[in-house]
């Protein structure tokens, strides 16, 4: 029962861990995308589409990436260069992201595509009890685990984090160093949005084979809430992300008990757990929001 | 700024993010939750408030279009394609009128925006097909009573309202005893949305038909939240067939997430709504239909010839199985012969009058008998049913 229910956090969680990723990059520049929503169900929409097309879902994997990243760069345009408010312009874009998709995706809702299935890595998915649980996904599942200590690596370890990160805490020194800001952030808002096209490719490619209307379902919000909870470390964002898809699980398996527990309470529990994320955060000592984000929320940026 | 300063107006900063985010989690899981197929209690007022002018008006005649609003997009494999399907039928029967259809009809004002212009286009009967557009068709029908209307599955009416349903559970039973009879190990997987009383007294009806042929069967029912989240079912689906259920059924918008996901693992599915069978070519066994096509061109003619009021559609119409507006889907190509004889025979007697899935004792699910032997239930009642029966593994909130 537990295994089905770790098995069934990495399942449900990928796709939200996937745009919290991306979202993770785009805020340690500064700028909140909170169309990551949009995002994701646009990369939903063209990497099914285009699974449908040429039937190979690799392609469809790219496209979904891309698809993801353009709509993220009408964020990037509005904020960065129209110095648009970036929480009213993410929501605009979340909303458009829903109307877009649904518009488009009316013809793919009776669709079948060979997608991503789970494969069994040799040898390591025999391993009693933890291979079931960590070796038998479809690749995008095994690609994201794989990006979270890559990201890690790039933003703490490396010179193009410490721009990024500049980008979201003291702009002055890219200045200083000859670097435009507005390039670094322009870049890591595209990055956040094929982070979450590709997570919206696994929703649909890979975990459910299918294209509804409006099926991301509130995933892309729950994932920038992540990154604030992961306080913008890609390791704790995964956490968070597969804590969310458990608690999906577990009120499943909890269901299947018969235990006299309201499935209306149920419900609940993955936003319950946001929450408690919340006056975690609220209780830290010390701050781990980049500068930027807070400049913009005050009004200035 | 100094640093404590900034601090604490960060931490302000976070905090106030994550409730935006919060709320809006809230309102877009919310949106995404399109439609109530059914009935959500068997209270039964007849709201008719416009008394005054329906007099001499005659709703439904001299229309140069029939309206269909749908909450979905017409091809889900579920509800709505189902009432799609019935508007494809009177378009055909009636050459002459234009068929107007609006998909993805959210159920809130702007469904009286649909119909306002539909009513414009020379639409003189329209049909609001989701449970939600209750509300909004009594709001359009008090301002034109020239206007009928033909609502799915309300328990309202008005002088120009009609609604009409279908009495699904009676496939669903025999859907059951298929899948009674070809599950091997007697776990049933149902994928639900929300405990509404059709949603258990089809959850009810499935185990009461497949415990009629294997007493040992259990059905194990996993409430989603939502009316068609993919997301959500696959997770449903995969820790239904993780704890061993070997043939999955549900009561969803559209299913087909559900189906692939069973086909994909290999285990069997029951289907809803409409005919997925193309789906799952290996493990469809049957399933529950609505068959709109021939009630919906009647209830065109009836409200054409002015002869709505009086008939049977005026009020709370319940279309059965005897009267083909619900029926069983076709059966899948590796459902052994003998079993789709004897759902057959089931089904005959079911027609026939000497079957009654409901007939008592009927226990719930700590041993109460909650249908005595020898009492009937009116539709009424079996509409509000609030209870699961035995054998039924799920709880339903107090």
């Amino acid at each position: 029962m537990i295994a089905d229910i770790l098995t069934g956090a990495i399942r449900s969680g990928t796709s939200v861990m996937l745009a919290s990723q991306g979202e993770l990059v785009s805020e340690r520049a500064g700028v909140i995308n909170l169309g990551t929503e949009g995002s994701m169900l646009c990369g939903a929409l063209g990497g099914f589409a285009v699974t449908v097309w040429s039937g190979n879902p690799w392609l469809g994997t790219l496209a979904g990436g891309i698809c993801g990243l353009l709509i993220s760069l009408i964020h990037a345009f509005l904020v960065l260069s129209c110095g648009a408010n970036q929480l009213a312009t993410g929501l605009t874009i979340m909303f458009f992201g829903m109307g877009v998709t649904a518009f488009f995706g009316k013809g793919f809702v009776s669709q079948q595509i060979v997608g991503f299935n789970p494969v069994p890595i040799p040898l390591l998915a025999d391993i009693p009890y933890l291979g079931k649980i960590l070796f038998n996904h479809d690749p995008l599942t095994y690609l994201s685990i794989l990006l979270v200590p890559v990201l890690w690596y790039v933003i703490f370890r490396t010179r193009l984090g410490v721009i990024l990160r500049a980008a979201g805490e003291r702009e002055d020194v890219l200045f200083a160093s000859g670097i435009n800001p507005k390039l670094v952030r322009y870049l890591a808002v595209l990055t956040g949005g094929f982070l979450a096209g590709i997570g919206g490719v696994q929703l649909a490619v890979a975990y459910t084979h299918s294209w509804v209307e409006n099926m991301v379902a509130g995933r892309g919000v729950v994932a920038v809430a992540l990154v604030i909870f992961a306080s913008w470390k890609p390791i704790k964002a995964m956490i968070g992300a597969y804590l969310f898809g458990a608690a999906q699980a577990l009120q499943l398996t909890v269901q299947q008990q018969g235990m006299a527990i309201s499935p209306y309470f149920l419900f609940m529990v993955p936003y319950v757990l946001t929450l408690v994320a919340l006056l975690i955060v609220e209780r830290r000592k010390q701050s781990q929001t980049p500068e930027a984000l807070g400049k913009v929320l005050a009004g200035s940026g | 700024m100094n640093t404590k300063k900034r601090v604490k107006i960060q931490k302000k900063t976070s905090g106030m993010l994550l409730l935006l985010l919060l709320v809006v989690s809230i309102v877009v899981s919310g949106c995404s939750q399109p439609s109530n197929p059914a009935n959500t209690g068997a209270s039964s007022n007849s709201a008719s408030s416009n008394a005054g002018t329906s007099e001499e008006v005659v709703p439904g005649v001299d229309g140069k279009a029939i309206g269909f609003i749908f909450v979905g997009t017409k091809d889900d494999y579920g509800y709505n394609q189902a009432a799609y399907l019935g508007s494809v039928r009177v378009e055909e029967a009636y050459p002459d009128l234009k068929v107007l259809r609006a998909e993805n009809v959210p159920e809130s004002a702007e469904a009286e925006r649909v119909m306002e212009q539909m009513i414009q286009e020379g639409a003189k009967i329209i049909f609001p097909t989701s449970y939600g557009h209750l509300e909004p068709a009594l709001n359009v029908a008090k301002r034109h009573p020239d206007v009928l209307f033909y609502h799915q599955g309300g328990l309202k009416t008005a002088d120009n309202l009609g609604t009409y349903f279908g009495t699904i559970w009676e496939p669903v039973y025999l859907a059951g005893v298929a899948a009674g009879k070809i599950s091997e190990s007697g776990k049933l997987g149902f994928i639900v949305s929300v405990p509404i009383p059709q949603v258990l007294l089809n959850i009810n009806a499935f185990t009461l038909g497949a415990r009629s042929v294997n007493p040992d069967a259990t059905t194990n029912v996993v409430f989603t939240g939502s009316w068609c989240d993919p997301g959500q079912q696959a997770n449903a689906a995969n820790s239904l067939i993780d704890a061993g259920a070997d043939l999955l059924t549900l009561h969803q918008d559209c299913m087909k997430t559900v189906v692939e996901t069973a086909e994909r693992s290999g285990i069997k599915t029951v289907g809803y709504h409409a005919d997925a069978s193309e789906l799952a070519p290996q493990g469809w066994v049957t399933g529950s239909e609505w068959n709109w096509g021939d009630l919906f061109v009647d209830m065109v003619k009836v409200g054409m010839d002015g002869q709505f009021k009086g008939s049977q559609y005026a009020g709370k119409y319940r279309g059965t199985l005897a009267d083909d507006v619900v029926k069983l889907s076709t059966f899948g190509s590796q459902v052994p012969a003998d079993v789709v004889t004897f759902v057959e025979e089931q089904k005959a007697a079911l027609l026939a009058g000497e079957l009654n899935p409901f007939a008592g004792p009927i226990h719930d699910q700590s041993g109460n008998v909650r249908i005595a032997k020898g009492q009937l239930l009116t539709v009424e009642e079996l509409e509000s049913m609030d209870y699961l029966v035995e054998g039924v593994i799920g709880t339903i909130p107090q």
